[in-house]
């Protein structure tokens, strides 16, 4: 592999993360409450209202249904809107986020389901509010089972990111189109498939080792 | 203390509506350690459920310490509630936080400086005998263990009532025992009310004053642990109590015809119940010096201890001339002893093969 593809790589790669991280960060302060939501207005929870869990429901479901490269180009208004522009590393974003956002709350909302219901029983009992419900108790017992959850994202996410690349949004993906396979380099085409590799495989340990160090039970 | 009144709990759902209290009435006064007895779908877990409002009653009233709880808002209630801890079946603790962070939780709720509860939890800890175990997990502790931490969370809000559902139904024989020792040590060292919630009759007989027996949402019988354990009025209480005092004839006896009337080579079989100091006295001898022509064979006995108080209970089995027999029936009637006829019984030879 020649010396000048070796920028490229490195480039690429810090294109992929940010777009990973700030997707992420940005869909995670939405997302978690999302799935807070999601659960705790579920039947039987502690702020029960079938009418908002049924809407907001539908609306996960609804995004959640669209396939990523559709959503993409559908959006491509609000990126233009929000961003500017709908080309970029950072116009990959918004899509990113609204993608993410509806999967890391039907995520965060799994874990919580596994909290046994005793547990809230026994905070109401000692006068527990909603909000300290959520905080001192859901939250912190199922923050093993939501890192794992997030882990999954996390590495969906490195997979749209490379999908959001085609479309001009930069990253490895965007490499891998470019050089590997629009410029006959099967070696560039190999170089981000084994980066990409070594990123989930990493993602994944990671995610994996704090899931554990976090888990008491 | 807790006042129940006519307490209606009725669930509604798409398949029909369950009624699962039909109307408690029940007094707990302070200081007592009451017992609600009753088998799984009677209305116990509900019905505990009912005095935090865990549970809101469908109608009725419950007065916590002069409250009705079934009056007060939101935030009020959140305030009573910490007057009464509660323990349950499966201790219910935070498995993310530490021993200490457990009992500290319920401080933490109402945001009490770290020093205070600093002050609270110590004691406490060392109050249910786990001061070394303050930095682990509860994962890492056993069941009795984790109850105890149960027990030192539900006391850190200086509660005036305990409830406790099912607290030793998950531990086993010893650890139950070593458990209800500490909830009666608390009960007398504290002055804390207790309702204990159980389908164990052996609970209600190691630590509770009165009982409740609760049968498919009503109470069939309540009162004082020695009057219900001696006199049980109510088929089901006579079931629970049967588990821990056997009713059945010994064996020698057992599956042959009971009859009103003397028929050859049969025994009059009485069933005795002492209670008390007169547990203590010479009755059986008495009637044998005073009643002449009367056999008394004992054919089972046992004397046990309800809060102190002795309690006999004998099968015995009377033979001879028929106005000797009504002699001694008579003789044993003005004396203080509980007698049941169980009637003539003849010996299963059987039994003796």
């Amino acid at each position: 592999m020649s010396a000048e593809i070796i920028p490229l790589l490195t480039k690429a790669l810090g294109e992929t993360i940010y777009m990973v991280i700030i997707s992420m960060a940005v869909a995670s302060i939405i997302g978690i409450p999302l799935g807070v939501l999601l659960h705790t207005t579920d039947k039987g929870q502690i702020l029960e209202n079938v009418a908002i869990n049924q809407t907001v429901g539908s609306v996960v479901n609804a995004v959640r249904s669209i396939p990523f490269i559709i959503l993409m180009v559908a959006i491509i208004p609000l990126t233009r809107f929000i961003v500017g522009s709908a080309i970029g590393t950072t116009a990959a974003i918004v899509p990113l986020v609204i993608a993410s956002i509806p999967f890391i709350g039907r995520q965060v909302e799994t874990s919580l389901k596994e909290i046994p219901a005793g547990l809230v029983e026994a905070a109401l009992s000692m006068g527990a509010t909603p909000t300290q419900i959520i905080t001192k108790v859901l939250l912190p017992e199922a923050m093993p089972g939501i890192v794992s959850q997030l882990t999954t994202v996390i590495i969906t996410l490195v997979g749209e990111s490379a999908m959001a690349g085609a479309i001009g949004g930069g990253g490895l993906g965007d490499l891998a189109i470019r050089y590997g396979y629009q410029r006959f380099r099967p070696e560039v085409m190999l170089a981000t498939v084994i980066i990409l590799i070594v990123l989930v495989q990493l993602v994944q340990f990671l995610g994996n080792t704090l899931s554990k160090r976090l888990n008491k039970k | 203390m807790i006042k129940l009144s006519h307490i209606e709990k009725i669930y509604n759902s798409p398949e029909g509506s369950v009624h699962a209290l039909k109307g408690i009435d029940l007094e707990i006064k302070k200081g007592e350690i009451y017992g609600i007895i009753g088998l799984s779908g009677a209305g116990k877990s509900t019905l505990v459920r009912c005095i935090n409002m865990l549970e809101r009653p469908t109608s009725g009233e419950v007065f916590v310490d002069g409250k009705d709880m079934t009056k007060l808002s939101e935030s009020e209630l959140r305030d009573a509630r910490k007057n009464i801890g509660m323990i349950f079946q499966h201790f219910n603790l935070l498995s993310s936080a530490t021993v200490y962070e457990n009992v500290a939780f319920p401080l933490t709720l109402s945001k009490t400086p770290a020093e205070e509860i600093e002050k609270k939890v110590r004691p406490l800890l060392a109050l249910v005998g786990l001061q070394d175990k303050a930095n682990q997990y509860p994962a890492q502790l056993s069941g009795g263990q984790k109850q105890r931490v149960g027990i030192a969370r539900a006391l850190a809000s200086d509660p005036k009532i305990l409830l406790c559902d099912e607290a030793t139904s998950a531990l086993d024989p010893q650890t139950t025992k070593s458990i209800l020792d500490l909830i009666k040590v608390i009960n007398e060292n504290l002055s804390l009310t207790v309702v204990v919630i159980t389908h164990e009759m052996q609970v209600i007989k190691e630590i509770c004053d009165k009982v409740a027996v609760i049968s498919d949402g009503v109470i069939a019988e309540k009162g004082s642990v020695l009057k219900v354990f001696t006199n049980p009025q109510h088929k089901i209480t006579k079931e629970f109590i049967s588990v821990l005092l056997s009713n059945e004839l010994p064996a020698a006896f057992r599956g042959n015809e009971i009859s009103a009337e003397k028929t050859h080579g049969s025994l009059l079989l009485l069933r005795l119940i002492f209670l008390g100091d007169k547990a203590d006295d010479p009755v059986l001898a008495e009637m044998i010096r005073t009643c002449s022509g009367v056999e008394c064979t004992m054919l089972f006995g046992n004397l046990d201890e309800i809060h102190g108080v002795p309690f006999g209970r004998f099968i015995i089995g009377l033979s001879g001339e028929e106005n000797s027999v009504q002699n001694a029936l008579k003789f044993l009637s003005t004396k203080d002893v509980r007698v049941e006829v169980i009637g003539y019984v003849r010996r299963n030879n059987s039994a003796f093969d």
